[in-house]
């Protein structure tokens, strides 16, 4: 029996890290929003490692944040332990990382869905989505035959469609952490015409704190000094946790080889594709064959629980091999397992079938976030989940989209690589994906990404005041330290001899002082006497626009050649298939792919530069005959 | 509408009076700028537009030709955007050499096609017109794909692989140090990566270096033979056509650089341009001819002076001596079969290598023939490693280079991994232009083959 359950602007199915930002987002930017999760108690849960960031994810972490995003905000209100990664690798690459404490984050969610206005969050499975003879959705049904109305639907299915639990001979279905796998939905969109893909991750066990021998063990600090996730955060925080680092051993190795035979792995009773930097600890044992030894954290879940978490060790093998080959490690001899390790199968779309607004091509108003769309990690999660949030809303206001690019984000990297390129694998974001790192750095995403959150509605006007402010300090004070030129002296040779540097024997620009690698900017404080007091965000900026100016040109130069192409719109309506000049693979991929202009065409693989400037030729015959 | 500027030859590539060089695009002026000095000093950026400039053309402060520059403004040009074009004497060898210039100086080599490509999209040709540029190119595009399938058994292709590889592999060590911090991932070793990186860097330096040699082996040795009358000039010819396996005569060279003889020497041709003006003269026609060997010393690859051994070096000699000492010279000694007059010493102090030849034994040609590979130092570049074929490849080898010098610089200033790993990544994609193929992951599927990383 189905009965009418409502009308709301925008459906949003799931509420993991993906569906919390969608629906907040399309809420705030007042779109009567309703969010779906099978279980409520698993809202915004961290069903593999209990933390945050991470190489680029850190950088996905701040963007969203400088967007306007809620993960961010979060991860700092609930984080145990902080570190800044890759210190002394350069400033385009470091990367914060938070061990979180789990429940409270997911409570700490929950609790912000519950008391956003515009938005409802409620525990069902939504078996169907509905559309109209248009391909426009129209509405979604839940399991109980609820039947709701709606402009758009947000698909954030994480592991849940069609889920399949594997733990060494035993299968079932089954979603993430004990919950129900979503049935249904998968049949439902694959009638809708749309390809889906199979795709599998897995998580370690966890295990009992107190049955682990920490002497054993050596452990890991968190920073001193913190820098949040959030450029609205101020209030100071500290670490409150250590996480320890255990090693697994031939005799380890040893028992996992053995019993290789019954994991589902290498039975074959896995069809779906796996991640290649997330590899279970069997593979690594085969794979790094000469390996003496594999490297694992272990990590809390929380203050109120015993759990933690076996960061490195996650497996499909059957769960007395589990406890057997954990006991090897020394400070494990007596660990006791709470929750067996396992290996998760599920369905996801062909990113192929999104455009960059991650709305899907075929249907109007559907679309998709995170692990839905072949990726992995909450980061990567949540940043679609805000994008796609923007743009349901943004179109349901009939406001142009948001489309972020290579240029300006990691987010936009990440959704570019997604619907241009597909993926074959979960993708993880890495800072090598991005060919304009030294640009897109984690310190500068709100120089980057603010105005744009400011423009579309989900950064305050204080907030976008104080940015403003900040970026005035900035340059400021740049132009001050270029324009301050520094006399030898005994305290500059002092100062520089000590760090290593080539003293002055004559004057010199302190930006020019400031360039050197082995110089920062606080070491120079004893010779600029006018120097104001700044907060340590301006400082760093000053400090790294100065000392990386001539690479950041570069760069610049490399983004102003992309845009020329991305500049380039491509009409959504041409058949590429009547194209003369085209190579036939260029074709196949261009109907397919149906890049929105000629920088997203030119990264297509199959697509080469002479096809380029057919395309270019025939859009300009085109706009031409229009023009007529 | 683009931003780049670009350059490219745009008369026929084959013989004739005049050839032009055209630059088009938004820095156009500056570019001319950086290659032409008109005789009146005034910069082309303050040229009238639509009219001539008389004045030389330059590549790095040398001299290449005499040139008219003639100044378009956009949209009335071609291309409807700034044009300079340098109209030279021609020789394709000068154009090469003015082109590179250009290249030198900022401009990108226009792809084929592409001039008028942007005439259309600048709405100066009609769509009939414009329908057959996209013939034009698509039949290009076929060829150059053709011509890329057939490189790929070639020794190029194989070792730009070779170098690409390398670096990839450096590029995913930086990459999976940095990417995966918490990872078991052994620690990098700067001046062992800076050593692979040094190594990649000579060998596209060397590429670069042999292009200039590739292109002596491929066009010929443009050869000069210098000497005052009856110093056996002749005999030296004789010497060297009774060894050549074909002559070809008449071949279509360039105005001014009437090629007299083209001869298969071993490996490589040589083009001879016999100088017979190079003598005291008052008379004004043999003052042009004079005039006419000065400017073919000047272009010249090769100059084989010959001297007669059998009397001593007199005011012509020295004067000859003194015109070509700064060419690659191969002095040639004839009538080795008689009584030595000549000195000697003066010789070996104005010339590193010299050959002596006998008329009545037909003698010297192998000898002849090895000097001149040292000379040109064909013997030290390895062709077996192939060689860049084109502009096209040598303008991606040129950025590979800048990239990996760039690299370089900065490990030696200690600037920190990620300005580093992004400039190497650069290096690495013009390598991949210069073999056809697209950037893609292949860092990371090298991180994930070599190291053990994941959660």
């Amino acid at each position: 029996m189905e009965y009418n359950a409502g009308k709301y602007d925008v459906a949003v199915i799931g509420a993991g890290h993906a569906g919390i930002e969608a629906a907040l987002a399309s809420a705030r930017l007042g779109c009567k929003t309703v969010i779906f999760s099978i279980n409520l108690d698993c809202v915004g849960n961290m069903p593999c490692n209990p933390s945050i960031g991470g190489t680029a994810k850190g950088h996905l972490v701040r963007e969203l944040d400088a967007l306007g995003g809620e993960m961010g905000k979060a991860a700092d209100k609930t984080f145990l332990q902080s570190r800044m990664l890759n210190k002394g690798k350069g400033p385009a690459v470091h990367s914060l990382r938070v061990q979180s404490d789990r429940r409270a984050y997911q409570m700490l969610m929950k609790h912000t869905i519950e008391l956003q206005t515009n938005l409802d969050l409620k525990q069902a499975e939504v078996t169907e989505i509905r559309t109209n003879e248009n391909n426009k959705v129209t509405g979604i049904v839940t399991h109980l035959g609820a039947v709701y109305l709606v402009d758009a639907v947000i698909i954030a299915s994480g592991t849940y469609l069609d889920g399949k639990i594997h733990i060494g001979e035993v299968s079932y279905n089954g979603g993430p952490d004990g919950m129900f796998a979503a049935n249904s939905l998968s049949k439902n969109l694959k009638a809708l015409g749309l390809e889906l893909m199979r795709f599998k991750t897995g998580t370690p066990a966890r295990v009992n704190k107190k049955s682990i021998d920490f002497s054993k063990l050596e452990i890991q600090y968190g920073d001193k000094e913190i820098i949040p996730f959030s450029f609205e955060t101020d209030i100071p925080t500290e670490n409150k946790v250590v996480c320890h680092i255990a090693y697994t051993n031939s005799e380890t190795h040893r028992v996992i080889k053995e019993n290789l035979h019954r994991s589902p792995l290498y039975s074959g009773k896995i069809s779906g594709v796996g991640p290649r930097y997330c590899p279970s600890i069997e593979d690594k044992v085969v794979r790094f064959a000469d390996k003496e030894r594999h490297q694992l954290f272990i990590e809390p879940m929380g203050m109120e629980t015993e759990e933690m978490y076996l960061q490195g060790m996650s497996s499909s093998l059957p769960e007395d091999v589990q406890l057997a080959f954990l006991r090897t490690i020394k400070g494990f001899e007596n660990i006791e397992i709470m929750r067996a390790a396992y290996a998760i199968e599920y369905d996801c779309i062909n990113p192929f079938e999104l455009k960059p607004t991650l709305e899907t091509k075929k249907i109007q108003g559907l679309y998709g976030a995170g692990q839905f769309n072949g990726t992995s990690g909450y980061e990567e999660a949540a940043a679609q989940g805000l994008v796609a949030g923007i743009n349901a809303a943004l179109k349901i206001k009939d406001k142009a989209p948001m489309i972020l690019d290579r240029s300006n984000s990691y987010i936009g990297t990440l959704i570019d690589d997604l619907v241009t390129k597909g993926t074959h694998e979960p993708y993880r974001m890495m800072t090598s994906r991005s060919e304009y790192r030294l640009i897109l750095r984690q310190d500068n995403a709100d120089e980057r990404l603010t105005p744009t959150g400011y423009s579309i509605g989900l950064i305050s006007q204080e907030r976008y005041d104080k940015f403003l402010m900040k970026l005035t300090q900035i340059s400021d004070e740049r132009k001050r330290i270029e324009s301050i030129s520094i006399a030898p002296s005994q305290t500059i040779n002092d100062i520089l001899i000590l760090k290593g540097s080539t003293p002055l024997t004559t004057g010199i620009k302190l930006s020019e002082l400031l360039k050197r690698p082995e110089i920062d900017y606080d070491s120079l404080d004893a010779v600029d006497e006018e120097r104001p007091s700044l907060p340590f965000a301006v400082k760093e900026q000053v400090e790294i626009q100065i000392k990386y100016e001539g690479y950041i040109k570069r760069q610049l130069a490399q983004v102003s050649e992309m845009k020329r192409l991305e500049n380039k719109i491509i009409p959504d309506n041409i058949d590429y298939i009547t194209v003369i000049g085209l190579r036939l693979e260029a074709r196949d991929k261009l109907n397919k792919i149906k890049p929105i202009n000629i920088g997203q065409a030119s990264r297509i693989s199959g697509v080469n530069p002479a096809d380029i400037s057919v395309l270019l030729i025939y859009l300009s015959v085109l706009s031409k005959k229009n023009n007529k | 509408m683009f931003n780049n500027t670009i350059a490219a030859i745009s008369t026929p590539m084959a013989a004739g009076g005049i050839g032009i060089v055209r630059i088009s695009g938004n820095n156009a002026y500056k570019i001319a700028d950086k290659i032409f000095i008109a005789k009146s000093k005034k910069s082309v950026m303050n040229l009238r537009p639509y009219t001539a400039a008389y004045g030389q053309v330059f590549d790095d402060g040398d001299i290449l030709d005499e040139c008219i520059a003639l100044v378009f403004k956009a949209p009335k040009s071609y291309t409807g955007e700034d044009v300079v074009e340098l109209s030279c004497h021609g020789g394709l060898y000068i154009m090469q050499k003015v082109l590179q210039a250009a290249i030198k100086s900022g401009a990108a080599l226009a792809q084929p096609g592409e001039f008028t490509k942007r005439a259309f999209l600048n709405g100066k040709m009609d769509l009939t017109e414009a329908e057959s540029v996209m013939d034009i190119i698509n039949a290009r595009s076929k060829a150059a794909s053709n011509a890329a399938l057939s490189q790929h058994d070639g020794a190029l292709y194989k070792n730009i692989i070779l170098i690409r590889e390398n670096l990839i592999k450096i590029s995913s060590d930086i990459s999976a140090w940095v990417d995966f911090p918490e990872d078991d991932i052994p620690t990098l070793d700067l001046p062992v990566l800076k050593q692979e990186i040094k190594e990649s860097y000579n060998s596209v330096t060397n590429y670069v270096e042999n292009f200039e040699k590739g292109r002596i082996i491929r066009e010929g040795v443009q050869t000069v033979i210098a000497g005052k009358p009856n110093v056996g000039k002749s005999t030296l010819m004789n010497i060297i056509t009774g060894a050549q396996t074909s002559i070809v005569t008449d071949i279509p060279g360039t105005t001014r650089d009437v090629i007299d003889d083209v001869v298969h020497m071993g490996d490589f041709i040589l083009k001879i341009s016999d100088t017979a003006g190079f003598c005291h003269t008052q008379d004004i026609i043999e003052k042009i001819g004079v005039q006419r060997a000065m400017s073919k010393l000047e272009y010249a690859d090769l100059v084989l002076a010959v001297f007669d051994g059998s009397r001593s070096l007199d005011e012509d000699d020295i004067e000859i001596i003194e015109l070509i000492k700064d060419k690659s010279t191969i002095a040639i000694i004839n009538k080795s079969d008689l009584p030595t007059q000549i000195d000697i010493e003066k010789i070996n102090l104005a010339f590193d290598s010299i050959v002596s030849i006998s008329a009545a034994f037909n003698s010297g040609i192998d000898e002849l023939e090895q000097k001149i590979k040292e000379k040109l130092k064909i013997n030290d570049c390895n062709f077996a490693d192939g060689m860049i074929a084109n502009q096209r490849q040598l303008e991606c080898a040129i950025k590979a280079k800048f990239a990996l010098q760039s690299t370089l610089e900065a490990i030696n200033q200690g600037i920190t991994l990620d300005a580093i790993s992004v400039m190497l990544e650069e290096a690495i994609s013009a390598l991949l232009e210069l073999t056809g193929e697209k950037a893609s992951d292949e860092i990371l599927n090298k991180v994930f083959e070599r190291f053990c990383i994941g959660k």
